[in-house]
This record gives C-alpha cells, sequence and structure tokens, in this order.
C-alpha cells in the first residue's frame, strides 16, 4: 500500500480521497437505506420547508427529505459511474491491447473505429444509444461506457506500443512464452500505472455526463432521485425554495471535484513527465 | 468535457510529425463513411415505427394503401442498403433529406439553427480564452505561492461544476437581485438587434465557458512553467530584458500552443451545439434540435444533424493538425 501513503501525502490527493471515502459512505448508507428519513416518502404537511433540525437540507415541493434523496441520489449515480467506468476501461483496454499487439490493417480497423466514436460529443452519442435503448440506469451505463471506451483505447494502445518494442517482451518472446501470458503479464502489468490515472479521472466525466443526462430527464428516472434529476425539479422552485438547488448542485460538484483531484494526485505521482508541475 | 484528455498532447509528443497528417488527411474521408454507416443504421435501431412517429395516433386511421405510398415518398419501402446508398448519394448533392417534422429539408432547417450555435460557440471561447489565459500566465509566474494556489483552486472547482449547475445559478442570481428572468424563447438574431441578442446570449455564454476557461488556464499555466524553464527564456533574461516583456513577449507565444491546439478542438465540440445549456435557456440551437429530433423520431433531421455535427468536429479537428504543424517548427519541417 505505498501508493496509497504516497497519495495521502500529495496534499489535492488527500483531500480528493477524503471527500470520495464520505461520498462513498453516504451512498452506501443510501443504498441499504440508513437515510435519515424514507427518501420517496412524502411528509405532505411539510412541504417546502427550509433546512431545519428535522430536515437537514429542507424539503421538496412534495415533502420529501432532500438530504435522504441525495444520500439515494448519491448511491445512483456512483452506481452508474463505476459500472460505466468498468465498462470502458475494460473494452478500451482489450481494444488499445489489440490494436497495438496484433498491428497492421487491425490497429488502422479498430483505431479508426475509435475515431468514429470520438466524432460525436459524448452526450450527443449517449443520447442516441438512450434514445435505441430507452432510458434508465442500464442505459446509461452502457451508453456512458461506450462514449469514454475510445479514450481507454487511445491511453492503452500508445504505452503498449512502446512496450511491445522492448527488450523484455522480445525476451520474453524468445523464451516462447505465449502470447496470453505476454500480454496479461508485461503489457498489462505495464499499464497499470496510465490506466489508474484514467480510470480516475473517468470517474469524474461519469458523474458529469450521468448528470447531465439525467437533468435531461434521460437517466435515471423518477421517482427514482438522482442527482441530475434533483436539480431538474429544482429549477422551476429556485426562488421559492432555493436550497432544492443548491445542496444537489453542490453535491454534484463536490463528487466530481473529489475524482479530478485524486486524479490529477495519480497523475503527478505516477506519471513523471508531470512531476513537480502541479498542474 | 473531457477535452484535455481526449486530444490535449502531452508537450513532449510533439514529434508527431508530417507523417500523421498525411496520414490524418488519408483517413478522415473513411472516418466520415464510419460516421455515415453509424448514424444511419443508429437511427434505425430506434424502436418505434416511422410513419407513425409522424403521424402519432392518425397513422391508424390510413389504409393500407395510403400507408403503402408514404413509405413509398420516404423510400422506407426499399432494402435497408438501397436507403443508406440513397441518402449517401443524396449527402454529395448536399441533400439530407426531408425533415418528417418540419416538412421542409434537412440542411435548411439544421442551417437556420446554425447561426445560434455559431455565436455562443464563438462568444464562449472568446470569454474562456480572454480568463484562461490570463490567469493561466499569472499563475505560472508566481509558481506556489498564494496567488498561484488561488488560481488553481478555481481552475479545479470550474472543471468540476456541471454547466447545468452554474447555469442553474446564474439565473438564480440574475432573478433574485436584479427580479428578472434572462430573455428566453424567441432568439433574436445579432444583426437585427445587437443589444438584444447579447443580452440574451451573455449568460448561456458565460455558463458554457466556465468550464473550458479553467481548463484553459490549466493549460496554459503548466505550458508557461514548462517555456519559462528553456534556454532562450534564459537568454532573454539575462539580455536584460524586464519581467513583463519576458513572460508576455518571449514565453506567451510558445506557451499558447497548447492553447491553441485545445482551443480548436473545444470548439470542434461547441460547434456541435450544447444541448444542455441550449435546454437551460430555451435557446434553439443544434443541440436542442438534435434532442427534439431524437425524441420525435424525425429520421431524416437525426441523422443530417448528427453527421452535420461530426463532419464539424473532424474537420475543425483536421485544421487544428494543420495549425499546430504551422505553429511548431519542429513539425512544418519535418524533423523531430
Amino acid at each position: 500500500m505505498d501508493l496509497l501513503k504516497v497519495v495521502l501525502r500529495h496534499p489535492s490527493g488527500r483531500i480528493g480521497a477524503a471527500i470520495i471515502l464520505i461520498f462513498l459512505v453516504l451512498a452506501g448508507l443510501g443504498a441499504v437505506g440508513l437515510t435519515p428519513h424514507d427518501p420517496l416518502k412524502q411528509f405532505v404537511v411539510d412541504r417546502l420547508k427550509p433546512p431545519s433540525l428535522t430536515y437537514w437540507f429542507g424539503t421538496d415541493l412534495l415533502g420529501r427529505d432532500t438530504f435522504s434523496r441525495l444520500m439515494l441520489g448519491i448511491s445512483e449515480s456512483f452506481i452508474v459511474a463505476f459500472a460505466s467506468v468498468a465498462v470502458a476501461a475494460t473494452a478500451g483496454t482489450i481494444i488499445g491491447l489489440f490494436a497495438a499487439w496484433w498491428g497492421h490493417l487491425w490497429d488502422g480497423v479498430l483505431m479508426r473505429t475509435m475515431d468514429v466514436l470520438l466524432a460525436f460529443p459524448a452526450i450527443l452519442l449517449a443520447l442516441l444509444i438512450v434514445a435505441i435503448e430507452g432510458a434508465g440506469m442500464v442505459t446509461s451505463i452502457v451508453a456512458i461506457g461506450i462514449v469514454y471506451t475510445p479514450i481507454f483505447a487511445r491511453v492503452v494502445r500508445a504505452p503498449a506500443l512502446a512496450i511491445k518494442g522492448r527488450e523484455f517482451v522480445e525476451a520474453a518472446r524468445t523464451f516462447g512464452s505465449s502470447q496470453g501470458y505476454i500480454l496479461t503479464r508485461h503489457l498489462l502489468l505495464n499499464l497499470v500505472a496510465p490506466l489508474t490515472v484514467q480510470i480516475t479521472l473517468a470517474l469524474a466525466w461519469a458523474l458529469l455526463t450521468e448528470s447531465g443526462l439525467s437533468f435531461l430527464g434521460l437517466g435515471t428516472q423518477p421517482p427514482a432521485p438522482s442527482l441530475g434529476v434533483m436539480l431538474a425539479e429544482s429549477k422551476s422552485m429556485m426562488t421559492r425554495a432555493p436550497w432544492l438547488m443548491i445542496f444537489p448542485g453542490l453535491t454534484i460538484m463536490l463528487a466530481i471535484l473529489g475524482f479530478n483531484l485524486l486524479g490529477d494526485a495519480l497523475r503527478d505521482i505516477l506519471d513523471p513527465r508531470t512531476q513537480g508541475r502541479g498542474a | 468535457m473531457p477535452v484535455t484528455a481526449i486530444y490535449g498532447r502531452p508537450a513532449n509528443s510533439r514529434a508527431a510529425d508530417m507523417n500523421y497528417l498525411t496520414q490524418r488527411l488519408l483517413t478522415f474521408p473513411l472516418v466520415l463513411l464510419g460516421v455515415s454507416l453509424l448514424v444511419f443504421f443508429a437511427i434505425r435501431l430506434v424502436p418505434g415505427d416511422a410513419i407513425i412517429a409522424m403521424l402519432g395516433t392518425e397513422a391508424g386511421l390510413l389504409t393500407d394503401a395510403q400507408r403503402a405510398s408514404l413509405e413509398a415518398y420516404f423510400g422506407l419501402d426499399q432494402p435497408i442498403i438501397v436507403q443508406y446508398g440513397r441518402w449517401l448519394a443524396g449527402l454529395f448533392e448536399g441533400n439530407l433529406g426531408i425533415s418528417v417534422t418540419y416538412g421542409k429539408p434537412v440542411l435548411e432547417v439544421i442551417l437556420a439553427r446554425f447561426p445560434l450555435t455559431l455565436e455562443l460557440s464563438l462568444l464562449s471561447m472568446l470569454i474562456s480564452l480572454a480568463v484562461g489565459i490570463p490567469a493561466g500566465g499569472f499563475a505560472a509566474t508566481r509558481a506556489d505561492r498564494p496567488s498561484d494556489l488561488l488560481v488553481r483552486l478555481f481552475a479545479m472547482l470550474g472543471q468540476s461544476t456541471p454547466s447545468f449547475v452554474v447555469g442553474l445559478v446564474l439565473i438564480y442570481f440574475l432573478s433574485v437581485t436584479f427580479r428578472m428572468l434572462p430573455a428566453m424563447g424567441s432568439f433574436t438574431p445579432l444583426f437585427e438587434d445587437p443589444i438584444g441578442n447579447l443580452s440574451q446570449m451573455l449568460l448561456p455564454s458565460i455558463t458554457l465557458g466556465l468550464s473550458f476557461a479553467a481548463a484553459v488556464t490549466r493549460i496554459s499555466r503548466s505550458a508557461m512553467l514548462d517555456v519559462l524553464s528553456d534556454d532562450y527564456v534564459r537568454t532573454a533574461r539575462s539580455k536584460g530584458a524586464s519581467q513583463r516583456d519576458v513572460v508576455w513577449k518571449h514565453a506567451l507565444p510558445n506557451a499558447l500552443i497548447p492553447v491553441v491546439t485545445l482551443s480548436g478542438v473545444e470548439f470542434g465540440y461547441l460547434l456541435g451545439g450544447a444541448v444542455i445549456v441550449e435546454q437551460i435557456f430555451a435557446l434553439p440551437g443544434l443541440g436542442r434540435l438534435t434532442l427534439d429530433a431524437i425524441s420525435q423520431r424525425d429520421y431524416p433531421l437525426v441523422q443530417g444533424a448528427v453527421l452535420f455535427i461530426a463532419f464539424n468536429f473532424l474537420v475543425v479537428n483536421l485544421l487544428v493538425d494543420l495549425a499546430y504543424a504551422a505553429l511548431d517548427p519542429r513539425i512544418r519541417l519535418g524533423g523531430k
């Protein structure tokens, strides 16, 4: 756990890790139902109440507790973010590795296909996929996963190409190591550093895209709360009940900030090119 | 958006040479063909019948003959490959088909929305650069001092805030402090009423520009730091050039190379319309046109709009690569 120690010594790594930890705890509690109130229950007499000791972040138009809804919303958003990044990282790594390993025609076909996907603005590509599959959590995961696959393919291919030509891979080949062994042992192991950085940053974008999709009404479907849905619902009541906008807005921002900070710290630590620049 | 991570090349990969450019030019039509294939077939995977989507419940009143003639009119009776071939052939004549919801040529519908998107892209770009380059340069000259940390903190926050949060907060402050709402609904063209137009476009442009301003700040800062430690800057310093001249005259032009690349890519994306920002401010741009076309199953319009957007993106990126080569002599001269 040397990496963890180094990350915690890095100022933005420490803050980022702390934010993510808090969110993971909130998401976990929200997922198992340990919220101050039932996130879907409507306390009809307490509609549009400002923040108080009973309702920490106030209530919405239907009298639902904002804090409890946020906890559930975080867990929904995090599930989509983690699952979609898992999809993108797996698919992208496989595509990038094969493109680098087989080279020539395969490289051309695979990477040009990735270029085609990259030519669409992320949210538009996601919209198209949602139109085909119908809105919902699984669709969001698939859509965001596909959108970010090309980025992982690119991140993996370049270093994989560089490593492929190095002596130790040549040596492994002359020893008669199988292709699969070389691919997983030598190539993949050497890609752990760039992938770790990329996965952390991708989690930030996935959260951004997920909340954007649900803000447009194309992600998680109501009554299940998601951060984007809650913000979209707050728009019409922002002057009467600004807390409905402020808390979900801050929550999304902090969550994305956490992953961005951690990703930056990891890049500083793992990527020797940017070391000490603190960009 | 994660533009930096997709295309922002690290400073030391400038070795991308002429070979790369030629390759880009050669594969350009191929990628475009791929885009058209993907768009065309993806749209046909959308569940629901095009005729029903067009007419709604009235489709039930059609006789079989009427239905058949409608399908023939839109070419829906042909095998899918033939439909694709026809569409592709039409593209070369600038014919993207007829929009089902508007009853007008798709290209005409798109071009009617394009000025707004173009203006929004240019304005938000201008705001980002006007804020980001000075902020990044300023931070770089004060590396690791409190003012640098403050700029970095703001840049980090800016990059982590989704555009709809920024947009909602801006609308909130406007409505609370000035008791007014931004003009929404119809769009005032720039040349008819410049003031009305700009007052309508300002908030959306700021909203759209903020996260990119943050990205520009970060890139300019790190590029400036790189350049400031270069030999030629040290030479300028030892010649006795003032700190101001060194930073803004000698270092800045070179530090701007990555900013130019990044801006080009961002501009390519912006031209695709800003779905969320257009939605918040009720602006009739390309993004909302596409969103509406998808929900109304206006196949020809979705196809045309998405192709138009991807085409713009690819062209802008190609131009960025060419500009990049022109700016960096190491690439222009084919050396490493």
